[in-house]
């Protein structure tokens, strides 16, 4: 008897694709880690974290097991329901964002065709910019929750920040949308397999989006909401082992799938410069892996970026993030939006 | 047996008892939240109506930006179960009859309301898309868009100006 008019096959493809990016997503951020003490070690002139395993690449391994086993602490006058709801929050809506991206050209072999992305939706790009607006309230919920003024200063700090740069990031994305004329992932990532990338024509607009992302992830030189100097440690202060992890890694877990929005709006998605990849005629699961494999040699130099940006550059000041974010990149941005409106009309009249 | 009256009956379970909860709890923070969790439910009714773009704009301007400063003010408020005022008797009572007269006028309303003409479109019809919308917004409703849009602009620069700051003021001898 059917029960229910459900797929089971294409239930069970989503969910493999969903539990295999999701795997995924918690790999890349924990070998960023890594990279992250690796590359500070190197610019820094030192070695990193060697002990654990070769060159310390069992570091991240002991880093959570080390949280992990930690005592947890819940501060009595801190509100318990709430002080769980936001680590928990922070990681959903930073796992969430993963669905609509390509992760690779669609498995077509014959009849089957499998693509490789979990929900090739018609609002696309709009629904990362949904999950991300939601994003605020990890850091808003468990910085208050802890009860704790630094907490409280440094949640607000983080949630007006990634308000005001949400407008630039989205007035700069307008410009890529005016281009491709569609919202769909895929169709973004086809227009510029076929007209060459969006760097090319969005030089400004990816500058403005990856200042944004910076500052949607927390990273330096915009991590006020973590600024030590002023407010110990930030919204996280409170929390203990795997709670306080789960921050941590969420962190990283946006800056990877910022990374991998950042390849798939400006530098092509899965395609292959230079050549056509399609003509060559190679099986199709070799094809599909092998986008995949380029995409994800995409988004490891973003990390890098991300990285090395990190160990360079000096926090800004607040004051100096809002006048930069409010009073240089949206009139930026929406000057680069006209631009690119007028430019659209003139070539397609 | 399809799936769709599931979902239907889940969401507007959710969206009933969120609402409800938002109303009752007495923790303004919680309120907040229970208000967030409502409009997710009713996003979700959106995608089962096949309007995406709706849904998507619900989350991001309401549950994203809207909510954002309500949970901003009630946390710098810091408004507590000890310091919310408590209501008088009077005010109560004045409330529950308010409620009675809206529930008199929502019954006049919906009694002539023909419910079986009026089947929602489940998962079909373009109109919820973007592109169809877009059309519809630019060329059919441009005027009423553009006045809204004007409206925005208004209540954008009144918002500045009442948030500028005095300028100091100077002695003048």
């Amino acid at each position: 008897m059917h029960l229910l008019a459900i797929d089971i096959w294409f239930i069970l493809e989503k969910v493999t694709l969903i539990a295999v990016i999701i795997g995924l997503s918690f790999f890349i951020a924990m070998y960023t880690t890594y990279a992250e003490r690796k590359v500070a070690a190197w610019l820094q002139d030192r070695r990193g974290p060697n002990r654990a395993g070769p060159f310390g690449l069992f570091q991240p391994l002991a880093d959570g097991g080390k949280l992990f086993f930690k005592e947890e602490i819940i501060p009595l006058t801190s509100n318990r329901f709430l002080f769980i709801l936001g680590p928990a929050l922070a990681m959903i809506t930073a796992l969430i964002t993963s669905t609509v991206i390509p992760w690779g050209a669609s498995y077509v072999d014959g009849t089957t065709q499998i693509a490789l992305q979990v929900a090739d939706v018609d609002m696309g790009i709009l629904i990362v910019f949904g999950i991300v607006s939601v994003g605020v309230y990890g850091i808003m919920i468990g910085g208050w929750s802890s009860n704790n003024k630094f907490s409280l200063l440094a949640a607000i700090r983080g949630a007006s920040q990634m308000v005001s740069y949400e407008l630039p990031m989205g007035l700069s994305l307008i410009a890529v949308l005016l281009m491709t004329g569609s919202l769909k992932m895929s169709e973004i990532v086809a227009h510029q397999i076929q007209h060459g990338w969006h760097i090319l024509y969005q030089p400004l607009g990816f500058i403005i989006f990856f200042v944004c992302a910076l500052a949607e992830c927390n990273r330096t030189p915009f991590d006020l909401p973590e600024a030590e100097n002023e407010l110990n440690f930030g919204y996280h202060q409170e929390y203990s082992s795997m709670k306080l992890g789960f921050y941590l890694f969420a962190e990283y877990i946006n800056m990877f799938i910022s990374s991998a929005v950042m390849a798939t709006l400006f530098f092509g998605g899965y395609d292959i410069p230079f050549v056509d990849e399609s003509a060559w005629g190679l099986s199709p699961l070799l094809f599909s892996l092998m986008s995949f494999a380029v995409l994800m040699a995409k988004v490891l130099f973003f990390l890098f970026v991300f990285i090395w940006i990190r160990w360079t550059i000096p926090r800004f000041r607040y004051d100096q993030l809002m006048n930069l974010g409010w009073k240089k990149l949206i009139p930026l941005s929406l000057v680069n939006m006209l631009i690119t409106a007028a430019l659209t009309l003139w070539l397609n009249k | 047996m399809n799936i769709t009256p599931y979902i239907f009956w889940f969401l507007s379970v959710m969206a009933l008892f969120s609402a409800l909860m938002m109303v009752t709890s007495r923790n303004p923070v919680y309120s907040v939240l229970w208000l967030i969790s409502t409009f997710f439910a009713i996003s979700g009714h959106y995608i089962l109506l096949n309007a995406q773009f709706l849904a998507v704009v619900n989350i991001i301007v309401y549950a994203g930006a809207i909510m954002v400063l309500f949970l901003f003010v009630i946390m710098l408020m810091n408004l507590n179960r000890e310091t919310e005022p408590q209501k008088n008797r009077w005010l109560k009572l004045i409330g529950a009859l308010a409620g009675g007269c809206l529930l008199l006028v929502m019954v006049a309303a919906l009694k002539d309301a023909e419910l079986q003409s009026q089947q929602a479109m489940v998962g079909t019809g373009s109109i919820g898309l973007i592109k169809v919308l877009g059309k519809e917004l630019f060329t059919r409703y441009v005027v009423p868009f553009e006045i809204s849009s004007l409206l925005f602009l208004s209540a954008m620069v009144g918002a500045a100006v009442i948030g500028k700051k005095e300028p100091a003021q100077t002695l003048k001898s």
